[in-house]
């Protein structure tokens, strides 16, 4: 039987969702799985690992507290040498698509990036990704290799409840020196601003499709009369119009309000990954094939400028 | 200072007017109604390149792997500061993966005797995100990915800051020379100005062929890549929204009374 390697994700103390939702996937396929957990005193994190591999094979190191790209890289490719997987699944993160390339070239390994699906076919893998923003999928073969590599897109795959009792396996570290090249410093935290979105009931939230800077007042103002606050995407956030603290998604906030209002924005995964657990989600967007009405329950198929003055005209109205 | 810095040029597909249809292949898309700009996140590598070299002094090199409708693209980067440029173009290229793109790029790149290379941490059409960290390794030099914040502290070392999920940033040190790929929202792109775009019609953008890159056929292309897209596909969509139909008017009435009725106003 074949097996499969899946490279743990923790960071700052927290093992991160995106580890079971790859030892889930793993699960459906074919094979042993081996949770790979490269950490320093993180013993709980390799019983919760258990249950959902065969293996967890763990190197308990200070080398490891934090991510370095040279030492994981090292120390997977030990590892790898050693047990000869015929998969290896890493999570297409700022951790995992920081070694994703580099440890698979260096091991001669066929793979690809951001997967978003994975199936066996007769021996080999097979992966569906996503294409222009989600708007068309692509099915990708790999060339014949002993080895085959995939990032897994996180929120992808939801996660399954464990079930399995693996055997927890500790090794020595088999990296020598801990790299100079590249050293790990320290992180920042993002800076915090005046309301907490994360916090709030309602949001009011824009994308590309608000055009221009001189709109957003008008978007403040449909915020305030319905008393929810207003947040963004990246792309507008990336364009100065609103800061970095109403930044909706993975690389900024996970939102859950009773209503997502969302205006011009198109439902990329970046996007949709901090919302999608709002109660209710209405979105107004141009174009009718959006991704985001996928998310949404009620849609309006039209321009927001057009929209929200005649939405702020029918709630000026009904406030009397 | 020395730096390359690598441009894609990619579909406008984030104006909502443009739709994208897969064509007759299966394995492309209609094209026609695309127009073509910088990729975003390559955008900010290119401002970052300029703003190291504006502060440390040096020579931005900009490398493109397209056909001469990029020159569009790499005029741009020119117009903005960069010095000069190469842009890789042979038929023989197309459907190259990220492994057989940096082994393209690194042909142009490899002779340039660079501190820092450059690309974007992701392409808004593809969106592989692996060209950078598969370049670095060909390379041989250490890579930093999805950066954002990028100082100078010592003759050959960098410190970075690297964003992760959350918008949480990881500080780094790192060598040079190095790879970085650059996530968007770190810097203001500028705009080119009359002069820089002037100036910028006269400097050389040199093209190199395969034969120039001095790979053979079977290391680019879909001969040279480790994983070929082999069909796209409309992926499966779940549940739609209830469409509110109507003018304006008629929508924005029908979504208050929603609103009103689920006492969210």
């Amino acid at each position: 039987m074949h097996e499969i390697f899946v490279l743990a994700e923790h960071r700052q103390g927290e093992l991160r969702d995106v580890t079971l939702e790859m030892l889930t996937l793993a699960s459906q396929l074919e094979g042993k799985v081996t949770a790979v957990l490269l950490g320093s005193e993180m013993d709980d994190f390799a019983s919760k690992l258990a249950s959902y591999a065969d293996r967890v094979l763990v190197v308990d190191d200070p080398m490891f507290a934090n991510w370095n790209a040279i030492n994981f890289q090292a120390a997977l490719v030990a590892l790898i040498n050693k047990d000869k997987p015929h998969l290896v699944i890493i999570p297409n993160t700022g951790q995992g698509a920081d070694i994703l390339a580099s440890l698979a070239l260096e091991l001669g390994a066929s793979f690809t990036s951001d997967i978003i699906g994975l199936a066996i076919e007769g021996d080999k893998p097979v992966a569906t990704r996503a294409y222009y923003g989600g708007k068309i999928n692509g099915r990708i073969e790999f060339k014949d290799a002993e080895l085959y590599m995939v990032g897994l897109r996180e929120g992808a795959i939801p996660a399954a409840e464990g079930g399995k009792s693996g055997e927890i396996e500790k090794v020595d570290n088999p990296v020598a020196s801990d790299a100079t090249a590249r050293k790990f410093l320290e992180y920042e935290q993002p800076a915090v601003g005046d309301v907490d979105i994360t916090q709030s009931s309602m949001l009011v939230s824009i994308g590309r499709g608000i055009r221009e800077d001189k709109n957003v007042p008008m978007v403040e103002e449909l915020a305030g009369l319905m008393g929810a606050d207003v947040s963004g995407s990246r792309a507008v956030v990336d364009a100065g119009w609103l800061p970095a603290d109403r930044q909706v998604g993975i690389s900024g906030k996970t939102v859950k309000p009773k209503l997502y209002l969302a205006l011009g924005i198109s439902g990329a995964f970046q996007h949709v990954t901090g919302m999608k657990g709002a109660d209710l989600v209405v979105a107004i967007n141009k174009d009718p094939d959006a991704p985001i009405f996928q998310y949404a329950d009620y849609g309006i198929a039209d321009d927001l400028l057009k929209v929200v003055p005649a939405l702020i005209d029918k709630l000026k109205e009904m406030k009397g | 200072m020395k730096i390359a810095v690598c441009v894609k040029q990619v579909p406008d597909t984030s104006d909502p007017d443009v739709e994208v249809h897969i064509d007759s292949s299966g394995k492309g898309v209609e094209e026609g109604k695309f127009s073509f700009v910088i990729n975003e996140a390559d955008n900010y590598a290119v401002e970052e390149a300029i703003l190291l070299k504006e502060k440390h002094e040096g020579e931005v090199t900009v490398v493109n792997v397209g056909s001469e409708a990029a020159n569009q693209v790499i005029r741009m980067a020119l117009a903005k500061g960069g010095d000069g440029a190469i842009r890789l173009d042979d038929e023989k290229f197309a459907g190259s993966d990220p492994v057989a793109l940096a082994r393209i790029l690194q042909a142009a790149i490899k002779d340039l005797s660079c501190d820092i290379v450059m690309t974007g941490c992701l392409a808004s059409d593809d969106g592989y995100g692996a060209v950078g960290v598969a370049l670095a390794s060909l390379m041989g030099v250490p890579h930093a990915a999805y950066v954002k914040t990028v100082e100078v502290i010592g003759d050959n070392r960098l410190k970075v800051g690297r964003e992760l999920e959350g918008g949480l940033l990881e500080m780094d040190e790192i060598d040079t020379p190095c790879v970085l790929t650059i996530q968007t929202g770190g810097n203001e792109p500028r705009y080119a100005s009359f002069k820089g775009i002037r100036e910028a019609s006269k400097k050389e953008i040199k093209v190199m062929d395969l034969a120039a890159t001095g790979l053979s056929e079977d290391q680019v292309g879909e001969a040279g890549s480790v994983a070929v897209m082999v069909q796209y596909s409309v992926p499966v969509v779940g549940d739609l929204a209830e469409i509110l139909e109507g003018d304006p008017g008629e929508t924005a009435g029908k979504l208050a009374g929603i609103l009103k009725e689920k006492g969210l106003v």
